[in-house]
């Protein structure tokens, strides 16, 4: 059971920290309801709550929570740059299809 | 695919919802419904599993609507309550029908439509078109669990714009809002473009139930354009049972067969056509009304030798699509088949000898066009973010669009071949002074005459202010929404006073007429060049006439005598020719050509003879406005 994320994605979370001013580290949750069911959601967090688990990867805190876990399990975290966007992108290995926009997904 | 960013603890966005769009194939045989499902377009299913509705209606004697293949059945026992290919008379005449081509009775509805005489009263094609769009709309929304924001309907590349309104009044009758018409090549074109993201020049060969369609469309990063289409829209699958059906029936000719036999006939046609697409040989059975069972063997060998010419009629309109599109058939970058019909390996024989290479297969022909109709619904319900996969398409108006002006000549607006959506304006001005209404007629063609264009509408626009002729500005607006319906709308632009119109024409145009008027274009373009030039000098010949008059009678006091007689000499010779022109209505380029000259000779006669007056009412008017002022109030 683990979560991770690529050194560039690494660096950039910690750029985002920096620039907020702080915090313990990165929350990555799945909320449901999206055009094909599930929905990730990438958080700032504080402190770990105890229905968190916790990762580290390339020096970064990772939290996720128990109940979305098993959705997210083996899940890379890259930071990507498409076009004019950037941003993250989730190299989720559970996910069977992404819907069209890539903000959700279905397992 | 979006990309994500960081959000603050309990502030991530809330993930959109998913409105669901589907895209339907409403075809002469069969119909169906897909839609995007996690990113993936999928056609949906009934309850049974099957994906394919059979485009036939059945009207019960208990009052009950029966749609699909439950019909199709029925057909067999009940043709003439039963309506199959209801798509064949969309939009259609009378006259359009051949007698006995179908089993039900036709007769007039309306001025210029068709309707069938069944038990639950007579049923136009929008009706029966009705009837199985709500039966697709209902399966739709038991499959994706909800209300639908809307859907994409598809029609063959070449349905005019009546058959296209009718589409979308049989859409609006079953209760589905349209998102948008779309051509069913562009469709799979959007099928195939998204999967492969090749770009080029791609043939679609869209042999359906009863609908031929050959479309050329280009495409790069990401926009597609439709360069050219052609085809007959009385081909299709259909055409291949029924020749079977001849040939079945000519096997044994002892054996009589009428007209309750002949949705048997087309079944038993029907199934031996579909197993010879992979097997060699069949026995094709048929049982007639009073019970004989009547069978023969059938080997592809044959059925292709029998259908051969049905095959080369598809490569006429290939031949002309190319030509079209200025493209020989190795400049295409690949071809796609399209329509239950392409399974069968003559045709598909056929297009790779044309082509010289093999057609795209990978999507199922009968489900390519829903496919690509669901993508593009998706895309129209908003599932899609801006610039994500943004696909644009274009289609161009095939004849220009323009209006009526002064002499019966046809101002060209909007050109032909202009890819739609588009809007154009151009500003008119009024023709006699003090005129306060403006008709605008709607013309659609290349000829220069108005008689030689196509009347598409008429209105009037009313309360101009009074002006001096040419001084008001009056814009007209051509506009052509993405489904290629027009609407025109005049302004005056000092007072803003406008009026606008929608056009539905109440017949369409078929490709031939396209084509017809083409080249009656080309053909007369000469012909054309020396009308209009003749009667742009009519119109100035009596714009000039009327200023004279009007001039006369406004400072008679100033005229000499002997001039008054030569201005009125030289106006009679403008009269006269003018009065040969309305009823002479010379025919050859060259007479037309002399008749100008005199035109010419005549105007310039009556401007040499109105000179002094004219000058001599200048100066009177000076002196009127200078008398008794000092050159100090002039100045300011």
């Amino acid at each position: 059971m683990s979560v991770s994320v690529t050194p560039k994605a690494a660096r950039q979370i910690r750029k985002a920290l920096d620039q907020r001013g702080g915090g313990f580290g990165l929350r990555v949750a799945i909320k449901t309801s999206g055009c094909s069911g599930y929905a990730y959601a990438l958080e700032f967090a504080e402190t770990p709550s105890p229905d968190d688990l916790q990762f580290e990867s390339e020096g970064v805190h990772l939290l996720v929570d128990a109940k979305s876990l098993p959705l997210v399990d083996g899940t890379e975290l890259d930071w990507v740059r498409e076009g004019l966007n950037e941003g993250f992108k989730f190299n989720n290995p559970n996910a069977t299809a992404n819907c069209g926009c890539g903000e959700s997904f279905a397992v | 695919m979006a990309l994500l960013q960081i959000a603050e603890p309990g502030r991530a966005a809330a993930p959109h919802q998913h409105r669901l769009a589907v895209g339907i194939d409403l075809g002469t045989t069969n119909s169906l419904v897909a839609s995007v499902r996690s990113g993936l377009p999928t056609v949906l299913a009934d309850a049974g599993g099957a994906t394919l509705l059979p485009s036939v209606v059945h009207y019960a004697p208990d009052g009950m609507v029966i749609v699909g293949s439950e019909a199709r059945v029925l057909a067999l026992r009940d043709p003439q309550n039963t309506i199959a290919s209801a798509k064949r008379l969309i939009g259609r005449a009378p006259a359009d029908i051949a007698p006995g081509s179908l089993p039900y009775v036709i007769q007039p509805l309306g001025p210029s439509g068709v309707g069938v005489a069944t038990r639950a009263g007579v049923k136009s094609p929008v009706d029966v078109a009705a009837d199985v769009l709500r039966v697709l709309g209902q399966r739709a929304e038991a499959a994706l669990g909800g209300p639908l924001v809307g859907a994409v309907i598809t029609v063959p590349a070449y349905f005019d714009d009546a058959q296209r309104q009718a589409t979308k009044d049989a859409a609006q009758q079953a209760g589905l809002t349209v998102l948008r018409l779309l051509n069913e090549p562009t469709a799979a074109a959007i099928a195939y473009g998204l999967d492969t993201a090749s770009e080029g020049v791609y043939a679609v060969y869209d042999l359906g139930g009863g609908t031929f369609d050959v479309s050329l469309l280009r495409l790069e990063r990401g926009v597609f354009e439709v360069l050219s289409t052609n085809g007959d829209s009385m081909l299709g699958g259909d055409d291949f049972d029924a020749c079977l059906v001849r040939w079945f029936c000519s096997q044994e000719p002892a054996i009589e067969w009428d007209g309750r036999d002949a949705a048997a006939l087309n079944a038993a046609a029907r199934r031996a056509k579909e197993s010879l697409s992979t097997g060699t040989a069949v026995t094709m059975a048929c049982e007639r009304h009073d019970g004989l069972l009547v069978q023969a063997h059938v080997t592809r060998a044959a059925f292709e030798v029998e259908t051969k010419p049905l095959v080369e009629r598809t490569l006429g309109p290939l031949r002309r699509a190319l030509r079209d599109a200025g493209i020989k058939p190795d400049g295409i970058d690949g071809c796609v088949l399209v329509g239950g019909a392409t399974r069968m390996p003559q045709v598909r024989q056929a297009v790779t000898d044309f082509f010289g290479r093999a057609p795209h297969t990978e999507i199922d022909p009968d489900q390519a066009v829903a496919l690509g109709a669901a993508i593009q619904a998706d895309q129209l319900a908003g599932n899609r973010a801006v610039g994500d996969a943004g696909l644009l398409l274009l289609d161009v108006c095939p004849l220009s669009l323009g209006i009526e002006t002064m002499g019966g000549l046809a101002e060209k607006v909007i050109p032909r071949n202009t890819t739609v959506p588009t809007a154009r304006a151009q500003e008119f001005t009024t023709f006699k002074d003090g005129q306060t209404a403006m008709a605008i007629h709607v013309v659609q063609g290349e000829r220069e005459l108005v008689s030689e264009c196509r009347s598409l509408a008429r209105f009037t626009l009313r309360g101009i202010p009074p002006m001096v002729a040419g001084a008001a500005r009056i814009r007209v607006t051509f506009q052509i929404d993405a489904d290629g319906l027009l609407s025109v709308s005049a302004s005056e632009q000092t007072t803003g006073v406008q009026t606008h119109i929608e056009v539905k024409p109440s017949y369409g145009l078929g490709h031939d007429t396209v084509a017809q008027m083409l080249r009656s274009a080309i053909d007369s373009a000469e012909s054309d060049a020396a009308a209009r030039l003749l009667r742009e000098a009519e119109v100035d010949a009596r714009r000039l006439l009327d200023a004279v008059d009007g001039a006369l009678g406004a400072d008679e006091s100033l005229l000499l005598p002997r001039e008054q007689f030569a201005i009125l000499c030289a106006m009679q010779d403008v009269a006269d020719l003018l009065e040969t022109c309305a009823d002479g209505e010379a025919a050859e380029p060259a007479a037309q050509k002399a008749l100008r000259d005199d035109l010419r000779r005549t105007t310039d006669a009556l401007n040499a003879a109105t000179t002094e007056f004219a000058a001599r009412r200048m100066n009177a008017r000076v002196r009127a406005v200078l008398s008794g002022r000092s050159l100090d109030e002039i100045a300011s």
